[in-house]
């Protein structure tokens, strides 16, 4: 286990993503909300670059009483990370699909120190 | 601990270029050795709005072509009649991307671009089909279909099939005017790069119609196969206008519309009465395929009076029909996909497609991932099977002759 360097605090500009080659594996380290997050680059449907998407918040269905339809809203609560290539989404914050627990994107611990961003890989 | 420096690239939001986007696809196709055999995909798309205003040169009516560069094609607005809202507001990324992608000017761009993803994946050969364009069907003005339909398959022809090799296409009938469709095969067929002719499934003619046989008979005596491509319809449709998700409208309408034109093919004998025209059913996914066996078989055991020009069960007649193999329904049960592609025979009647560049497209590692077919059984998906219906010269691509000659085995 190594601690890898990705960048300087703020080299990564808010909501953009590194992607790094560390040996085999490319990791993407995506900037959202001055958090760090850092992901295999490997979507488990088709190995997509799962972390070269957009972000989105999830979407809701709002259900009024009597299970009414009431309209649709996004949940800023909840931001997904959006596979580019099928639009498999998984959440931000753990990398667990949203229509399926046991898909899970590989995660990778982010230690942020002396003004530096690393990841332990 | 020890601290390693590494290799970085940072995203920039403002470029898009399909092979970088597309670099996990050509691990695949490297970690396969795709290079080794080849592989055809039968339904890859370009977007020929992009091209429409030198397609309107070709619209041989001078002032269906006036209308047609002053209104455009399409309409893609939020209250279009035909939804659009398929591109999930930017999700996919090469939908937005793929206007700001950089191409020389020559050779024409959707040869370029159509080239790159095919390299990219690991594709020899494509059979390109159109976008927009397969609803056309459901306009209501009969000569629109028919003098778009003729421009876009002369440009095509012109523009595309005749300088480019790698690239053919199964060419579209306007399926509302008969004699229409039967003209068009008569001046394309034959035609380089033209390998099959195309009825786009949703439309509302029934295309057993005794208008349409000797369209089948030119098609047959060609020897060209004759393939139906699935859409959707909302907007028109009445069923489908019950659906307020995108997500129901396609999932239905691709597969409902060949659902509702194989039946109506097997029921009215047309496999007997064109023995030797081979039918491909595209774009409707598979798992609709044993369904419809199971269900006319059961049926013809009862009432085979209506339709005796059947002499075998009807699921026997699909065997002989040819399917693609997108998009494969293949989420969570591996078991149901095995038995779909024994009941089909798959090894000798599927044909791999990918549907690039739409948003549910499917790689070669699809196909070639499944534990249950045999090395010759994916081999036969990928490419021989398309080479035998399509009648195809295999080519290999330039960038898998590098491969193979990097190997020495070139
Ligand atoms: S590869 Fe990621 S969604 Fe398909």
């Amino acid at each position: 286990m190594a601690d890898v360097l990705v960048c300087k605090d703020g080299e990564i500009a808010e909501g953009g993503v590194r992607v790094i080659q560390a040996g085999e594996v490319e990791i993407g380290v995506i900037r959202h909300d001055g958090k760090y997050y850092a992901y295999r680059n490997h979507c488990p449907h088709q190995g997509g670059p799962v972390c070269e998407g957009i972000r989105m918040p999830g979407v809701l269905d709002i259900i009024g009483e009597g299970g009414i339809f009431l309209q649709q809203d996004f949940d800023q609560k909840d931001i997904h990370i959006v596979c580019p290539w099928h639009s498999y989404e998984f959440h931000l914050e753990d990398g667990v699909n949203v229509c399926d627990k046991r898909i899970r994107l590989q995660k990778f611990k982010v230690v942020e120190k002396d003004g530096a961003v690393y990841i332990n890989v | 601990m020890p601290m390693d420096t590494v290799d970085f690239r940072d995203l920039a939001v403002e470029e898009f270029d399909t092979t970088t986007m597309l670099k996990h696809a050509t691990e695949q196709a490297i970690q396969r050795r795709y290079e080794d055999f080849f592989i055809a995909d039968i339904d890859g798309h370009h977007y020929e709005t992009g091209s429409f205003a030198q397609i309107c040169e070709y619209i041989e009516d001078p002032v269906m072509r006036q209308q047609a560069k002053y209104q455009g094609f399409g309409g893609s607005g939020i209250a279009s009649s035909n939804g659009a809202y398929q591109e999930l507001m930017g999700r996919v990324t090469r939908y937005p991307g793929r206007r700001k992608e950089k191409t020389p000017t020559t050779p024409h761009r959707d040869i370029t671009l159509t080239k790159r993803w095919m390299d990219a994946i690991g594709i020899d050969y494509v059979c390109m089909f159109p976008t927009p364009m397969l609803s056309l069907g459901l306009t209501p003005r009969p000569e629109v279909e028919v003098a778009l339909s003729r421009a876009y398959n002369r440009w095509l022809c012109e523009v595309v099939l005749q300088n480019e090799p790698r690239i053919g296409s199964s060419l579209y009938l306007p399926i509302n005017d008969p004699e229409a469709s039967y003209q068009m095969v008569k001046d394309f067929g034959g035609k380089k790069g033209v390998i099959g002719f195309t009825i786009c499934s949703p439309h509302y003619k029934a295309t057993y119609d005794n208008a349409y046989c000797k369209t089948y008979a030119l098609i047959e005596e060609m020897g060209l196969p004759l393939v139906y491509h699935g859409a959707f319809a909302w907007g028109g449709d009445q069923s489908m206008s019950l659906c307020n998700r995108f997500l129901a409208v396609h999932a239905l309408g691709f597969s409902w519309f060949n659902i509702l034109h194989c039946t109506n093919w097997l029921c009215n004998g047309m496999p007997e009465r064109f023995p030797k025209l081979k039918t491909i059913w595209v774009e409707s996914g598979l798992a609709w395929v044993p369904f419809l066996m199971q269900r006319l078989d059961n049926e013809w055991m009862m009432r085979s009076s209506e339709v005796p020009l059947l002499k075998r069960k009807p699921s026997d007649y699909m065997r002989e029909m040819y399917y693609s193999t997108q998009p494969m329904e293949m989420v969570h049960n591996r078991e149901a996909l095995e038995l779909t592609f024994k009941m089909m025979n798959a090894e000798t009647q599927l044909l791999y497609a990918s549907d690039y560049p739409h948003w549910d497209m499917d790689l070669p590692s699809t196909i070639y991932d499944l534990p249950f077919l045999s090395e010759t059984g994916k081999r036969n998906i990928l490419g021989g099977n398309a080479k035998r219906v399509f009648n195809l010269e295999p080519i290999v691509s330039e960038v898998k002759q590098k491969r193979l000659a990097a190997r020495g085995t070139a």
